[in-house]
């Protein structure tokens, strides 16, 4: 089984976010992680390799510094990874970012492709259905829980308080929720070997039937009126319990601040 | 010369980091309070690759250097002393002799399930009359067709009752050495259940107090003879050579320890308010913690120098008991002046520095004191 799995690298949320002039993220300039929901799709594919056997691929679009998610994929055991940056490529949106990452996937040989359901920094859930679409491919969506039998997958989808089980022929599409698993730690001979690895590179010539019109800030329908760093209140907490229980909650806290 | 981490060290770095503050830190104080050893982190370790770090691939390990595993100590230790000095022991004093001088053979049987976790390693060379001493030894060893007979006892050993493969020393003779006549001392490896060999005392300790530090007791234990570990009468130069690695370990241990009693209190004296201020906006605080800082960074750059000297050198002692000796003591300074920032709520055992205090001083005790360290240091440079 071969099985290909999107990944992306986003600014971690503990480091501030840096805009450039035009309303797009200053990735270069921001501490980054590997996108959570597409880190649990990864540990999906690891598990799966563990249990039936196979290949998995990872491949991200972005700047030359991705390489380092594609790394740490590596080091929790990835087998390939496939980096695909040029510069026609920056300021994709949703459309340009699935159109790019498809035209990529078309060299490769795939049963599975799996990505995360949504990204930290753009939440909109959108590539990974819309690569199945390039592709022609099914998706399964909001996945808790993926089982192999045969040629199909068997996939709880989340569904509110409950989950849809769906079966599909493969080839198709999973996208994953980090809720479907407690992702691996990398290996420490995993990271050594990681850093020697070779990551393919590939650039828009590489890319399979995709019309220029589609790539990058220009293919991108979604235009960026302004963008701002969300004002910061503190997180809060919420507790429920009997009147008596709260005064000595707060003043357990009061004390804890060193405020009493 | 180039100071800049290599990327697989920076990447390890930000793993052990991870797991240490994951996995460890919440048990850290429990496993204080209750002194209980903490097997489900070394599970954890074990399956994540921790226990053989530098040992090579084609013998179980991760093929790392022993920069990686000494950032490895330092980051575990920094959360919790007693986690650092496990994979301490089990790696510098339990897997690296057997990969230095084991045969072929001690290699399958021993290294492999060590450097893959599924067994844990101890080293058992201190008697009540051996410390500092090792010459003092008591435990003997006599050939008997072809099994060796053990009779003695170890004691303070680390990762005592809870290791599975033990290298232990004992005196299998006497020779003369320069008119004089000394004891051959020979190492062995002995597994746990060979009957003969029983457990002791469990030592009540000041720090490290999720340890297990036990006495060994040899009555009559007969070992095979191919579990000789090198040469007959080859131990002591064993010995020292191990102690060498593992003073690299326990170095990286008391920086670790260093290193996260200045996190907590460079966090603690923002938050911590006198006079209408927080207590970190007093020059002395911020002075204290200028030098701190400063020791705990030479200290790092000790650390590291002698583990990057084990991966070069055929020989480290000079190293390995700078970092030693620098480093344990910069911990006892820099826990000490922790617990005093931290004011009355340093001396609780609510807070970490508290803890931390106590695992630090046996770093200037084990695997050689500070005046053993200086010892060597000296019979190093006054040729």
């Amino acid at each position: 089984m071969k099985i290909v799995v999107c990944i992306k690298q986003v600014p971690d949320t503990k480091g501030g976010v840096k805009f450039n002039p035009d309303g797009t993220l200053d990735r270069a300039a921001m501490l980054t992680i590997m996108n959570p929901d597409d880190k649990a799709g990864l540990e999906a594919a690891l598990r799966l390799k563990d249990q039936y056997g196979a290949e998995v691929t990872v491949i991200t679009m972005g700047l030359p510094k991705a390489e380092d998610v594609l790394r740490e994929a590596l080091a929790m055991g990835a087998d390939n990874a496939i980096l695909v940056t040029d510069r026609v490529l920056g300021g994709a949106d949703t459309w340009a970012t699935s159109q790019t990452l498809a035209g990529a996937i078309r060299n490769l040989e795939y049963d599975l492709i799996i990505t995360g359901r949504q990204a930290i920094d753009g939440d909109t859930a959108q590539v990974g259905p819309q690569i199945s679409e390039h592709l022609d491919i099914p998706v399964i969506s909001y996945a808790q829980n993926i089982k192999i039998d045969g040629n199909s997958v068997i996939v709880e989808r989340q569904f509110d308080d409950r989950y849809h089980v769906l079966k599909a022929q493969m080839p198709c599409l999973i996208t994953a929720l980090s809720e479907l698993n407690e992702p691996r730690y990398m290996t420490p001979g995993g990271i050594f070997d990681a850093c020697k690895a070779e990551i393919t590179v590939w650039g828009r010539a590489n890319l399979v039937d995709v019309e220029d019109s589609n790539l990058g800030l220009k293919g991108s329908p979604t235009q960026i009126a302004k963008a701002s760093d969300k004002v910061r209140k503190g997180a809060g907490e919420k507790v429920t319990l009997d009147p008596a229980e709260s005064v000595d909650y707060i003043i357990d806290k009061l004390k804890e601040k060193h405020i009493v | 010369m180039d100071f800049t981490l290599r990327k697989e060290h920076e990447m390890a770095r930000a793993l052990f980091k991870e797991f240490a503050e994951k996995e460890v830190k919440p048990l850290a104080q429990e496993v204080d309070e209750t002194e209980e050893f903490p097997r489900v982190t070394v599970e954890k370790m074990a399956k994540n690759g921790f226990l053989g770090i530098p040992v090579p691939k084609e013998y179980g390990g991760q093929g790392c250097d022993p920069l990686t595993y000494a950032m490895c100590v330092e980051e575990l230790s920094k959360v919790c002393g007693t986690t650092g000095v496990i994979v301490s022991a089990h790696t510098s004093l339990c897997c690296d002799p057997i990969q230095t001088y084991g045969t072929e053979a001690q290699k399958q049987k021993y290294l492999i399930p060590l450097a893959k976790g599924e067994k844990l390693g101890a080293f058992g060379l201190t008697e009540p009359g051996a410390g500092t001493d090792a010459q003092g030894q008591q435990t003997k060893a006599v050939l008997d067709g072809h099994e060796w007979i053990l009779n003695g006892s170890k004691i303070f050993i680390t990762n005592g009752k809870e290791a599975d493969v033990y290298i232990i020393f004992a005196v299998t003779g006497i020779v003369e050495k320069r008119g004089k006549k000394v004891k051959e001392i020979s190492a062995f490896i002995v597994e746990k259940g060979t009957p003969g060999f029983s457990f002791g005392t469990k030592e009540k300790k000041m720090g490290i107090r999720g340890s297990s530090t036990y006495e060994l007791i040899f009555t009559d234990c007969r070992i095979p003879k191919e579990n000789l570990l090198g040469a007959q009468g080859k131990g002591f130069g064993i010995a020292m050579h191990t102690l060498d690695g593992g003073r690299i370990g326990i170095a990286a241990q008391a920086l670790g320890i260093a290193a996260g009693a200045l996190e907590s209190t460079i966090a603690y004296v923002q938050e911590r308010k006198q006079f209408g201020r927080a207590i970190g906006a007093f020059q002395n605080t911020q002075f204290q913690l200028a030098d701190t800082a400063t020791k705990v960074e030479a200290a790092r750059m000790l650390v590291y120098k002698a583990a990057m000297a084990k991966a070069t050198q055929k020989v480290y002692s000079l190293e390995a008991a700078m970092a030693k000796l620098y480093a344990a003591e910069v911990a006892m300074e820099v826990t000490t002046k922790a617990v005093q920032l931290h004011g009355g709520y340093g001396y609780t055992r609510e807070y970490d520095v508290e803890r931390m205090m106590r695992d630090a001083k046996i770093t200037e005790i084990y695997e050689g004191t500070s005046e053993v360290q200086r010892m060597v240091i000296s019979a190093n440079i006054i040729k």
